[in-house]
C-alpha cells in the first residue's frame, strides 16, 4: 500500500503538485483562521470587559450612595453588610452576575483578613466561593481601588455543578458601621461570548476546509490541463521509440502546449526524415557493395584465370616472362583475398550480414580447422595441437562464420608463431571448451606477443604490429577485424591477451544461443602458462 | 563416363555467361583440361543452346541478358537431370540458396581459381563406382545402381544423377550417420568442408521427390545437431 502510494507520487506530477498545493494552502489558511480567531477574541473580551467594568461600577457607587446615605452607626456591621449586599445580590440574579462580599481587610494587623475563606463572606446563592481567584483577594490586601481579572464561575444548583468562563471584577466599600473596607467581587460569566466564539471557530473551519477543497479542486484542473497534453506526448514519444515514425501529436490552439506539440512533430518529422535517409543510404550502400562486388568480381575471374593459364606456362617463356606469370599469380591470390574481404567487410558496415544458425560443436570445426591449416603449419615447421574435452562443446552458431574466425585466428598463430620454447611442446594450442552457457577456443601461441594496448588494436582494420614486418602468410590485414565483425553478429566475445616475448593468446566466447546472455567465458582469457614462459 | 562423349574429349559443357571474355577464357581452361564446350550469352538462348548441344554439364551465370539464371536453371531441370554448376558473383545466403532450390547441383563463387572450377565440375561428372550392380534397397524404394534407376512399387522415379548419388551415399550404409560435411565430401567432392547448406538443400528436393510425406521423411531421416541416415525401414 505505501509503496504504491510512493509509486503515485513519483510518478505523477499531478499529484505532487496537488498535494503540495493543498499542504501549503492548509498552513495559509491555518496561519489567517488563527489571526482572525484571536482578533476576534480580543475583540469580544474587551467589550465585554468595558461593559463589565462600566456596570460594575455603577453598582458600586450605586452602593456607596446607599452607604451614604444611611452612615448612621445604627446597626452592627453585618447587619449593614448583608442590607448593603442584599439588593445587589437581588439584581445580580436577574441580570446575570454573581456577587460575593468577602469580609472586611484589616491592613493594621498582621493578618490582613479579607479573605473569602475567613468566613464572613456574602455571596449569591449557589455561587462557590473560590470562584474568585486568591490572586485577586491578594490585591486587595495590599491595594485600594477597583481591579479585574479572568476566572472561571463554579456554581451548584441542586447536584449540578456548572462551571463556565467569566470575568471578575472587585471593588472595595467602607462600611461606615465598623469604618472598615470590605471588598465586593462582581462574576460575569462569559457564555455569550465562548458560544460567539466557538461560532466563529467553527465557521472559520469549515470555511478553510472548503477553500482548501476548491484549492485542491482547481490544482487539479490547472494541472490536468497542462499533464494530458505532456502524457499523450509521452505516449507518442514511446510509440515513436518504438519504431512508429509516423506517429504524431494533435496540435489544439496556439497556446504554449500547443507550440510543444507542433515543436516535438517537428522534432519527429525531422526524426522521420533522417532515419529514411539513413536506411536508403544504407540500402544504396547495400546495393553498391553488391553491385561492386558483381562488376568486380567477373573480370578479376577472368584475370585470375589467365594468370593460371599463364602460369601453368611459364615453363616454355623466357626466365623474365617466367618470374612475372609467379608474381602475376601470386598476386592476383593477394588481390582476391583483399577484394573478398574488403566486401565482407563492408557487408557487415551495410547492416546486411546475417546469421545462418544451427547447433555447432566446437571441437568438430576445431579439427577441421586446425588439419586444414596442417600444410602451412608444416612448411612453417610449426606444431599445432588441441586440447578439447572428449564431450561436445555446442553453440548456437553460423557454421561458415565461426570457421572463418577460427582460421583467421589459427593462420593468425601461425604467422606469429615462435619456434617453441621447450622442445617437444607444440607451438600453437588451440584449447576448446563449454558449459551451459557459453562455448569457448582459445589459440595459444609463443611468438612475439602483443605489447601493452595493442591488445585492443589488433581489431584495427589493416592494422599492423610492425609496420616493417611483412605479411608471411599473405593475411590481408582485415581477418581480425572480420572475426570481430562475425563475432559480435553471434552477440558473443572476441578477445586478445599478449605479452612481450610471452606469446599471445586469442579468444573466442560465444553464448550457448546466439543473442543470449554472456558473462563469462569457459576458458581463461590470459592462459594459465602466462607467468612460466616468460624469461 | 557419359555415354554422349565425343571420342578424345572428357565431356561436353555449355558455358552459359554473357561476360564474352569470360566465357572465352572459360572455354580455354576447359580445353586444356580436355573438355569440348559451347559458348551462349543470352539467357533466353540458352534453352535452343542446350537442346542443340545436349550437353553433359551446364556451368550457368546467374546474372544473364534476356534470361534469368535462375529462370533457365528451371527450365533446364524441367526437362533434363544433367549437371548444372552455377557461377555466381554474390556469395550471398539468398542468391546461393535460390540457385541450389531452383535446380543447382552446386555452386562457385567469382573469382574462382581453374582449378577449383575444373574439380566441381570432375566431381560432377565423376560417377559412382559402378562395378558391381547391386541392387539397393531403402524404405519401400528399389535403387539400381546399375541401370542408375529408383523405383517404387516398379513405378520409377526421377532424380538427377546428384541427387541418386545422394540417395546411394546414404543407401549402401543404411545405418550409418552421415554429417554434412562428409556428405559433401562424398557426393559433392569436396576435400574441406564447404558450404553445407549445399546438402541441405538437396536433400530438402530429394525428399520432396521420394517421400510420401515430405514434412514427415521416412527415407532421409534428419538426426538432429548429426546430419542425415538412411530411412530405418
Amino acid at each position: 500500500m505505501l509503496r504504491r502510494v510512493l509509486t503515485v507520487w513519483r510518478r505523477s506530477i499531478q499529484a505532487r503538485v496537488v498535494v503540495t498545493t493543498v499542504l501549503l494552502s492548509a498552513l495559509a489558511v491555518s496561519a489567517v483562521g488563527w489571526l482572525l480567531l484571536q482578533q476576534v477574541r480580543d475583540g469580544l473580551l474587551q467589550h465585554r470587559v468595558d461593559a463589565v467594568l462600566a456596570e460594575s461600577a455603577t453598582e458600586v457607587a450605586d452602593a456607596r450612595d446607599r452607604l451614604s446615605a444611611a452612615s448612621s452607626v445604627d446597626v452592627d456591621a453585618s447587619g449593614q453588610q448583608r442590607d448593603l449586599v442584599e439588593p445587589i445580590i437581588q439584581r445580580g440574579a436577574t441580570r446575570g452576575f454573581d456577587v460575593v462580599m468577602a469580609g472586611p481587610i484589616n491592613r493594621d494587623g498582621e493578618n490582613p483578613g479579607g479573605r473569602i475563606a475567613d468566613g464572613g463572606a456574602e455571596f449569591s446563592p449557589g455561587l462557590d466561593t473560590a470562584s474568585v481567584p486568591v490572586r485577586l483577594e491578594d490585591h486587595f490586601a495590599r491595594r485600594d481601588g477597583t481591579a479585574w481579572t479572568y476566572t472561571t464561575i463554579r456554581s451548584t444548583d441542586g447536584d449540578t455543578v456548572t462551571s463556565v468562563p467569566g470575568i471578575v471584577v472587585g471593588s472595595q466599600v467602607e462600611l461606615p458601621a465598623d469604618g472598615l473596607t470590605y471588598v465586593l467581587y462582581f462574576l460575569y460569566p462569559l457564555n455569550e461570548e465562548q458560544e460567539t466564539l466557538g461560532l466563529v471557530t467553527r465557521a472559520l473551519l469549515a470555511a478553510g476546509a472548503l477553500l482548501l477543497l476548491l484549492v485542491a479542486g482547481v490544482t487539479w484542473l490547472v494541472t490536468r490541463q497542462v499533464v494530458t497534453p505532456i502524457r499523450l506526448a509521452r505516449q507518442v514519444a514511446e510509440r515513436l521509440a518504438a519504431g512508429q515514425l509516423q506517429e504524431r501529436l494533435r496540435v489544439h490552439g496556439e497556446d504554449d502546449l500547443a507550440r510543444l506539440a507542433i515543436s516535438f512533430n517537428q522534432m519527429a518529422s525531422n526524426l522521420q526524415r533522417q532515419i529514411r535517409q539513413l536506411e536508403e543510404l544504407s540500402r544504396v550502400q547495400r546495393r553498391f557493395t553488391s553491385d561492386v562486388s558483381h562488376e568486380l568480381r567477373t573480370p578479376l575471374t577472368t584475370v585470375r584465370m589467365a594468370g593460371d593459364v599463364l602460369h601453368d606456362a611459364r615453363g616454355r617463356f623466357d626466365p623474365a616472362a617466367s618470374r612475372a606469370a609467379e608474381l602475376l599469380q601470386t598476386e592476383l591470390d593477394r588481390f582476391e583475398r583483399l577484394l573478398v574481404d574488403l566486401l565482407e567487410i563492408s557487408r557487415f558496415d551495410a547492416g546486411a550480414a546475417v546469421l545462418e544458425t544451427d547447433d555447432v560443436n566446437l571441437v568438430d570445426v576445431v579439427h577441421r580447422v586446425v588439419d586444414a591449416a596442417q600444410p602451412l603449419a608444416r612448411k612453417r615447421g610449426v606444431e599445432v595441437a588441441v586440447r578439447a574435452p572428449d564431450r561436445p562443446c555446442l553453440a548456437e552458431a553460423d557454421v561458415r562464420r565461426v570457421e572463418r574466425i577460427l582460421r583467421n585466428l589459427v593462420a593468425n598463430a601461425i604467422d606469429h608463431a615462435a619456434a617453441p620454447p621447450t622442445p617437444g611442446v607444440p607451438a600453437i594450442v588451440v584449447s576448446v571448451d563449454a558449459d551451459d552457457q557459453a562455448a569457448a577456443v582459445a589459440v595459444r601461441d609463443y611468438g612475439v606477443g602483443l605489447a601493452p594496448g595493442e591488445s585492443a588494436m589488433v581489431f584495427n582494420r589493416f592494422w599492423r604490429a610492425d609496420p616493417a614486418r611483412d605479411r608471411s602468410s599473405g593475411g590481408t590485414g582485415l581477418g581480425l577485424a572480420i572475426s570481430l565483425e562475425d563475432t559480435h553478429l553471434h552477440g558473443g566475445w572476441l578477445q586478445a591477451w599478449g605479452r612481450p616475448g610471452g606469446g599471445a593468446q586469442f579468444r573466442l566466447t560465444l553464448p550457448r544461443r546466439v543473442g543470449g546472455p554472456l558473462h563469462h567465458s569457459p576458458l581463461p582469457l590470459v592462459p594459465t602458462d602466462a607467468g612460466e614462459r616468460v624469461s | 563416363m557419359s555415354t554422349t562423349v565425343d571420342p578424345g574429349t572428357k565431356g561436353r559443357i555449355l558455358v552459359v555467361d554473357d561476360d564474352a571474355s569470360l566465357a572465352e577464357m572459360l572455354s580455354i581452361v576447359l580445353r586444356q583440361e580436355g573438355f569440348d564446350s559451347e559458348l551462349c550469352g543470352r539467357g533466353d538462348e540458352a534453352m535452343a543452346t542446350f537442346r542443340d548441344y545436349r550437353p553433359d554439364l551446364v556451368l550457368l551465370d546467374l546474372m544473364l541478358p534476356g534470361l534469368d539464371g535462375i529462370e533457365v536453371c528451371k527450365q533446364i531441370r524441367a526437362e533434363s537431370g544433367v549437371p548444372i554448376v552455377m557461377l555466381t558473383a554474390k556469395g550471398d545466403t539468398v542468391d546461393v540458396v535460390v540457385g541450389l532450390e531452383s535446380g543447382a547441383d552446386d555452386y562457385v563463387v567469382k573469382p574462382f581459381k581453374p582449378k577449383e572450377l575444373v574439380a566441381r565440375i570432375r566431381a560432377r561428372m565423376r560417377k559412382f563406382d559402378d562395378a558391381d550392380s547391386e541392387a539397393l534397397a531403402i524404405g519401400d524404394l528399389v535403387i539400381d545402381v546399375a541401370g542408375h534407376t529408383v523405383t517404387r512399387d516398379g513405378s520409377p522415379i526421377a532424380l538427377t544423377p546428384l541427387e541418386f548419388d545422394l540417395l546411394v551415399c546414404l543407401a549402401r550404409k543404411p545405418h550409418q550417420v552421415f554429417s554434412r560435411e562428409i556428405l559433401l565430401e562424398q557426393v559433392w567432392g569436396y576435400r574441406h568442408a564447404a558450404d553445407t547448406r549445399l546438402v541441405n538443400v538437396h536433400v530438402q528436393r530429394l525428399r520432396s521427390k521420394v517421400e510420401h510425406d515430405p514434412e514427415n521423411p521416412e527415407i532421409v531421416v534428419t538426426v538432429r545437431g548429426v546430419g542425415y541416415k538412411a530411412g530405418s525401414q
